[in-house]
């Protein structure tokens, strides 16, 4: 029967399907456990001292990667916070305002951006970035907003403060082409009624933008994750010295790029444990940091939907 | 569908005759990349014997050659008698160091209002970098420099940040020429640096150093020189300010040649000699003392034997420092040890 025959068809595609989806989870798992195996010498040298530790000496093989963790954390959360209200804005222009002979071309160099390799990033911003930011940037805030901790110290142009800035432009393509194609998405007759019931072009957008919440909040967690994992663009910029400090001028370091840094003349062997075992703890990180971004998202739509059915 | 198979055996036939040609492949240091890949080409096109050389890191270099992965190894810093253990247990044979050329390691800085070359003792290079001196006015480096009106200028530290040969030969330096700088931070291709930023490789270094006045930096010579950063006289062992240059690295292998020890496991910073730069050091390759396969063996020997005699002319022009005759002759005797069955 003609109908039998379809389900065997679907039952096939149901499966394969079915099985490329759970081969994600295969690898993932895959990877944490190898990367667990690997670091347990380490894990079990240092024990959770390791993630409340600052020292980093791989002379006396004496290690902690709290530096490591609060520089991954610093730099990827400054990222966002100036990546993501441009982002949104470019956005609401390119499908609000923006006429369709400019949104097409500047939607085709944002996407541009997101394909350029993060070593011309790098280049980028040591060699142009970083000294405009040390004889531009920070001079500004150090005079204007000298007072708070957060721009203090001397001026080397590398630092915490260029790694966030040489992020958001890197993690800025995804959260504004993924923005826009949400709020593309919004039904037009949404807009169409707001604007009928009086309301301003604004608010018409404040509408769609709620409509758009929680996909805005999912490109924001892409970026994150990629501000997260940036490797070579930010030990280009970052000044690579494992301190804690609350002032953005202080150089810092990130868990991903001491990997990249060490990780090719590491020799003994629990130098190297101790190298995945920083790889663990950001696996981990991202994990908790995309746990609590999904949390959000779903409050958020929860919510939401609740305003719509009342 | 004949036709695919087809074209499926003509490339695997393709393949198998590209195959016959003969492939070394080699796993290692970057710093002498520039110099090898020249070498490989060059022996390319006499021979046809082809090279496969990935600059991955000396610790790369010196795994893969004890796992066996490589017919040759690299590395930048010999291997410690641990490492060598370990390799004999897993080849079942011995790992020769064959120095192949030298490089030196400069000390950029960047003060534009000085005119001549500063010079720096030991002490004071130790001082800088583990941030006890912190002022370019500091009476002990002007102690040395009474012609310069150095600046009222806080000194700004670059270093590696990634593992490098270049570093490991920076602070074996350090450590032989201060007791404390051996016994606070100590030697390695990665430090607990006391003080400054990491820049991410040479280029990183030298970047840093070019971009912001007061800074001071190690660099390899090449790149102290292409970037025209201004690089300073050190201190040696017998009490006399040298300029970094091939001829005085040169000179630093010399006058170690009669301690030399068999293996080539040594450090030639600090050396003796009235006019050898005392931030010098050699680059090996390493090389299992009883090959297993024998053409390749052959092959790896003759090769070894060539960059010994024509190679080292490549050197001077790529920044490298040829090795003195008499460590040629050293080498050419280890070379000998290699045992490839006939």
């Amino acid at each position: 029967m003609n109908l039998v025959e379809k389900n065997y068809s679907d039952l096939f595609f149901k499966n394969l399907t079915k099985f490329f989806a759970l081969l994600i989870l295969v690898v993932i798992a895959l990877m944490g456990y190898e990367i667990y195996i690997n670091a347990k010498p380490a894990i079990e040298k240092f024990g959770w001292k390791f993630i409340t530790d600052e020292v980093w000496d791989p002379v006396q093989e004496n290690y902690g990667a709290l530096p490591f963790i609060y520089g991954t954390l610093v730099s990827s959360f400054l990222a966002l916070l100036i990546a993501l209200p441009l982002s949104v804005c470019i956005a609401i222009f390119l499908v609000d305002i923006a006429p369709s002979w400019i949104e097409k071309p500047f939607s085709f160099f944002i996407e541009l951006l997101a394909g350029i390799p993060s070593i011309v990033y790098g280049i980028w911003g040591f060699f142009v970035m970083v000294p405009w930011v040390r004889t531009s940037v920070e001079p500004f805030l150090a005079k204007y907003f000298g007072f708070l901790p957060f721009f203090t110290g001397p001026l080397y142009g590398v630092g915490m403060l260029s790694s966030g800035l040489i992020l958001s432009i890197m993690i800025l393509p995804i959260i504004a082409s993924i923005s826009r194609d949400v709020l593309k998405a919004v039904p037009i007759s949404q807009k169409e009624a707001s604007l009928a019931l009086g309301s301003t072009r604004w608010e018409a957008t404040r509408i769609a933008l709620s409509y758009s919440r929680s996909g805005i909040l999912g490109a924001t967690i892409l970026g994150l994750g990629r501000a997260l994992g940036e490797t070579m663009a930010v030990t280009m910029v970052i000044g690579n010295r494992p301190t804690i400090s609350a002032s953005l001028f202080e150089p810092g370091y990130t868990l991903a790029s001491v990997i990249a840094n060490e990780f090719t003349e590491a020799t003994s062997d629990l130098y190297i444990s101790v190298l995945i075992e920083l790889a663990l703890v950001l696996f981990v990180i991202a994990i908790i940091v995309n746990s609590i971004a999904r949390l959000l998202v779903w409050s958020v739509t929860r919510k939401y939907s609740s305003q719509i059915s009342n | 569908m004949r036709k695919i198979t087809k074209t499926i055996l003509f490339i695997l036939t393709f393949l198998s005759i590209a195959n016959s040609q003969i492939q070394l492949n080699g796993a290692g240091a970057t710093f002498p990349y520039v110099i090898y890949s020249k070498w490989f080409d060059v022996y390319k096109n006499k021979t046809a014997v082809q090279f496969n050389y990935q600059s991955i890191g000396s610790g790369g270099g010196i795994r893969q050659v004890s796992e066996g992965t490589v017919d040759f190894g690299a590395t930048d810093g010999p291997m410690n008698d641990k490492q060598l253990e370990v390799a004999k247990l897993k080849q079942n044979t011995n790992v020769l160091h064959i120095p192949t050329v030298m490089g030196a390691v400069a000390v950029a800085y960047n003060l534009p209002t000085l005119k001549e070359k500063i010079k720096l003792s030991s002490t004071v290079l130790a001082e800088i970098f583990l941030g006890t001196i912190t002022k370019w006015n500091d009476p002990k480096i002007s102690k040395d420099n009474p012609k310069l009106n150095l600046p009222d200028m806080p000194i700004l530290v670059v270093h590696r940040s990634d593992g490098s040969g270049t570093t490991y030969i920076f602070v074996d330096y350090l450590s032989k020429v201060s007791e404390e700088w051996k016994s606070k931070v100590g030697l390695g291709t990665s430090v607990n640096w006391p003080v400054g930023l990491g820049g991410k490789g040479n280029e990183g270094v030298a970047g840093q150093v070019k971009q912001l006045e007061g800074t001071i930096g190690y660099v390899e010579l090449a790149y102290a020189i292409k970037n025209n950063l201004q690089y300073a006289s050190v201190q040696n062992k017998s009490g006399n300010f040298i300029e970094p240059s091939l001829k005085a690295v040169t000179e630093a292998a010399n006058s170690e040649v009669k301690t030399m020890p068999e293996d080539f496991r040594v450090s030639i910073t600090n050396s003796a000699g009235k006019t050898s730069y005392p931030i010098s050091g050699f680059t090996w390759l390493l090389v299992l003392e009883n090959q297993k396969d024998q053409t390749k063996g052959k092959e790896l020997v003759k090769f070894l034997k060539w960059a010994m005699k024509d190679g080292q002319a490549f050197a001077e022009e790529l920044y490298y420092a040829p090795l003195p005759p008499k460590v040629i002759k050293l080498c050419l005797k280890s070379i000998d040890k290699i045992k490839v069955q006939k």
